[in-house]
């Protein structure tokens, strides 16, 4: 049943997240992390609209867009704790995700500069005949970048089979929108004026991103070229780091608890269990499931072996 | 170290003939080698290096783009991580510093960040030129800064003969992303091409003149400098050894420490300015790895610490050329009486204008 897929991939990164958070002053994961809690409903949404085949590329915050398209959870943890099993090897950390397999191409934290390639992605594909499907997920900040705009001009221009989606969370680490864009910036006109369809949505209503995603997805890939999604939506915790970060005051009085108050996660199990697409008992075990799978996967992190000082230099080059 | 094997056909071609040839080769050989550049498939063809590719292997192949040097840049890598070998061209070096972001960022790391499951097998071409008359942001080369970071290939061949060879490598049997750095005074120097596939490792200097006195170790443009000047000094007597490096990475350190502990003294000249430069990176390695072989402290010769300024009159005063070298290297071997008996080394006529031959467009 698919609503309980969407409400299973929200759960599953909101544990992962919220995990990770709890085990983070242990000092083990010696990297920094961005989490995604607050914004399960976008990955999650958009990724059950992709095939197998179609790809995916994020920036720092991408912790979500990687457990949604599939990658493994044993091979992300494994990373943050820099362990050889890691999806990475070890090299890369939280920021440097990547599960080929399951079509999650990478995830770099420089803002922005993932969209290029992303745009590549799908250039490639497009080239080779591919039917493939190629979805580049960024912040609002990203969208300050000029390589967003020349990205969006190309994509457009060769009518590549793509989605720029755009998570709209307020912040660029502690500055506002309101700093850094003037109010009468209209992203989705921007868009349009380079020829790009764009529609903007409610990121924390899973069912709505699904929706759009679908619709966006399907236009890619029947030869309609890229559209960009925006979606609202909030990061419940710090920029970078495990912790909540209201002690601090950048966050106007009220909107915190206002955002955290529509939780894309509990208000999509109480909306499976009104419309009777679950039961509450139901959704207990498979929130069971998902704590067995992260005690696992966290297992096996932590029992991974780190990299051997053989590894330091490997991979530079080929061969 | 580079001599053709003989019985192999060779070809008279100019350096922009042989780059042009190395990527007919390429697309010809590889269905997923594609060719990106502002004005790639246009008439003038990037100073005839790209000229009539277009019409020969088609406009999915040889391919202009948008003024958008980053973003193109992080196409080309996307297209490179999916198994493609983009062929990217930049019509001067200071074009490519809005890619800086993706090229050191993304291109040289993405092996490595990921755990060796990808590659980007990337070739940027840059040209770099001196005395073009334009002045401070179109006369770099900043070849030091690219050499200075792990995962990329920087290349810099001298002769048409081995910009073949180093283009036809990169594109075809390199996998990693390679910064390909071409001075436009040498486009129009004329040598003797092998014919076919011809390929030239990474990582091999060439001795481009043997000698037992001194070593000068050069690449790219200032190759030639050291040659005239070698031959000049030969009529003091004076045996000049010259290396051309060919690649600065890989850098070939065995073959420039053989000739400075046979020669025990070297000047190791650079394309671009002193501090930081490349050749300060030679002449420390040198140091390091051959002190008791020198008889005389290493000299760097290099540009002086200024941007290039646009007037004739004091752009002369940029540029390194052969007859620095000569009094350079009076000095080195403590010859300084044997060299002042020299004629004076000519200058050419105009700094725009290498040798006769070159009629521009810049």
């Amino acid at each position: 049943m698919p609503e309980l897929e969407l409400y299973r991939q929200m759960a599953r990164i909101r544990e992962v997240e919220e995990r990770i958070s709890a085990l983070y002053g242990e000092w083990e994961m010696r990297c920094p992390v961005h989490l995604c809690t607050g914004q399960e409903a976008v990955p999650a949404g958009f990724c059950a609209a992709l095939s197998e085949g179609d790809k995916v590329l994020g920036a720092h915050r991408s912790h979500g867009h990687y457990l949604a398209k599939g990658g493994s959870m044993q091979r992300m943890l494994a990373e943050l704790y820099g362990k050889a099993t890691g999806c990475s090897a070890g090299k890369g950390g939280s920021m440097h995700l990547v599960d080929l397999d399951a079509g999650f191409i990478a995830a770099t934290p420089v803002i922005g500069s993932t969209i290029a390639i992303a745009v590549g992605v799908a250039f490639a594909a497009q080239m080779r005949g591919e039917d493939s499907v190629t979805v580049n997920f960024f912040g609002d900040a990203a969208t300050e970048e000029g390589i967003f705009h020349e990205s969006l001009a190309f994509a457009a221009l060769k009518r590549l089979p793509m989605v720029f989606v755009c998570e709209n969370n307020l912040y660029s680490c502690f500055s506002p929108l309101e700093v850094r864009q003037a109010p009468e910036r209209d992203l989705l006109a921007i868009a349009r004026a380079n020829g790009i369809p764009a529609v903007a949505g409610d990121g924390n209503d899973v069912d709505v991103v699904h929706g759009l995603a679908v619709e966006a997805v399907q236009r890619a890939r029947s030869g309609g070229g890229p559209t960009l999604l925006e979606f609202a939506t909030y990061r419940w915790r710090e920029h970078c780091g495990p912790n909540f970060d209201t002690d601090i005051p950048y966050r106007p009085d009220g909107e915190f608890e206002d955002w955290t108050g529509r939780d894309p996660v509990v208000a999509y199990r109480a909306r499976l269990v009104a419309g009777q697409h679950a039961t509450e008992q139901v959704l207990d075990a498979l929130e069971a499931e998902i704590a067995a799978e992260v005690d696992a996967a966290v297992r096996f992190a932590k029992e991974s072996p780190f990299p051997a000082r053989e590894e330091f230099a490997t991979d530079v080059y080929a061969g | 170290m580079s001599t053709p094997v003989s019985g192999i056909a060779t070809k008279q071609l100019t350096y922009a003939q042989a780059i042009r040839d190395a990527h007919a080769i390429a697309l010809e050989r590889d269905p997923s080698v594609y060719v990106l550049g502002l004005g790639a498939p246009d008439p003038k063809g990037v100073f005839g290096t790209t000229a009539g590719l277009a019409e020969e292997f088609g406009a999915e192949r040889v391919q202009d783009m948008p003024t958008a040097e980053s973003g193109m840049t992080g196409v080309a890598i996307g297209t490179a991580i999916s198994g493609m070998r983009p062929v990217m061209s930049h019509i001067r070096v200071e074009f490519a510093l809005l890619a800086v972001e993706q090229i050191v960022n993304q291109a040289a790391k993405w092996r490595y960040m990921f755990g060796g499951q990808m590659q980007c097998p990337l070739v940027i071409r840059l040209l770099v030129g001196r005395g073009w008359g334009q002045g401070p942001q179109h006369s770099q080369n900043l070849d030091a800064w690219f050499a200075h970071m792990p995962g990329l290939n920087v290349v810099a061949p001298t002769t048409p003969s081995d910009a073949k060879g180093l283009l036809v490598h990169a594109i075809l049997e390199n996998d990693d992303p390679v910064v390909f750095i071409e001075h436009r005074w040498l486009h129009g120097i004329k040598g003797d091409v092998p014919e076919g596939y011809h390929s030239v490792p990474f990582g091999q200097a060439r001795i481009a003149r043997e000698g037992s006195d001194l070593t000068v170790v050069a690449s790219s443009h200032m190759t030639l400098e050291a040659l005239r000047a070698a031959e000049h000094l030969a009529h003091a007597g004076i045996d000049v050894e010259v290396i051309d490096l060919r690649t600065l990475r890989p850098l070939d350190t065995e073959t420039i420490l053989g000739s400075v502990r046979r020669t025990g003294r070297v000047i190791v000249t650079d394309n671009s300015w002193k501090t930081g430069g490349f050749a300060g990176e030679v002449t420390s390695i040198i140091a390091e790895e051959a002190f008791a072989s020198l008889v005389a402290a290493p000299r760097r010769l290099a540009m002086p610490d200024v941007p290039v300024p646009t007037s004739p009159a004091l752009a002369q005063l940029a540029y390194p050329r052969a007859r620095d070298i000569v009094a350079l290297a009076g000095d080195v071997l403590d010859a300084r009486d044997r060299v002042a008996l020299l004629d004076p080394l000519p200058d050419p006529a105009h700094l725009d204008q290498p040798d006769p031959s070159f009629v521009g467009p810049f």
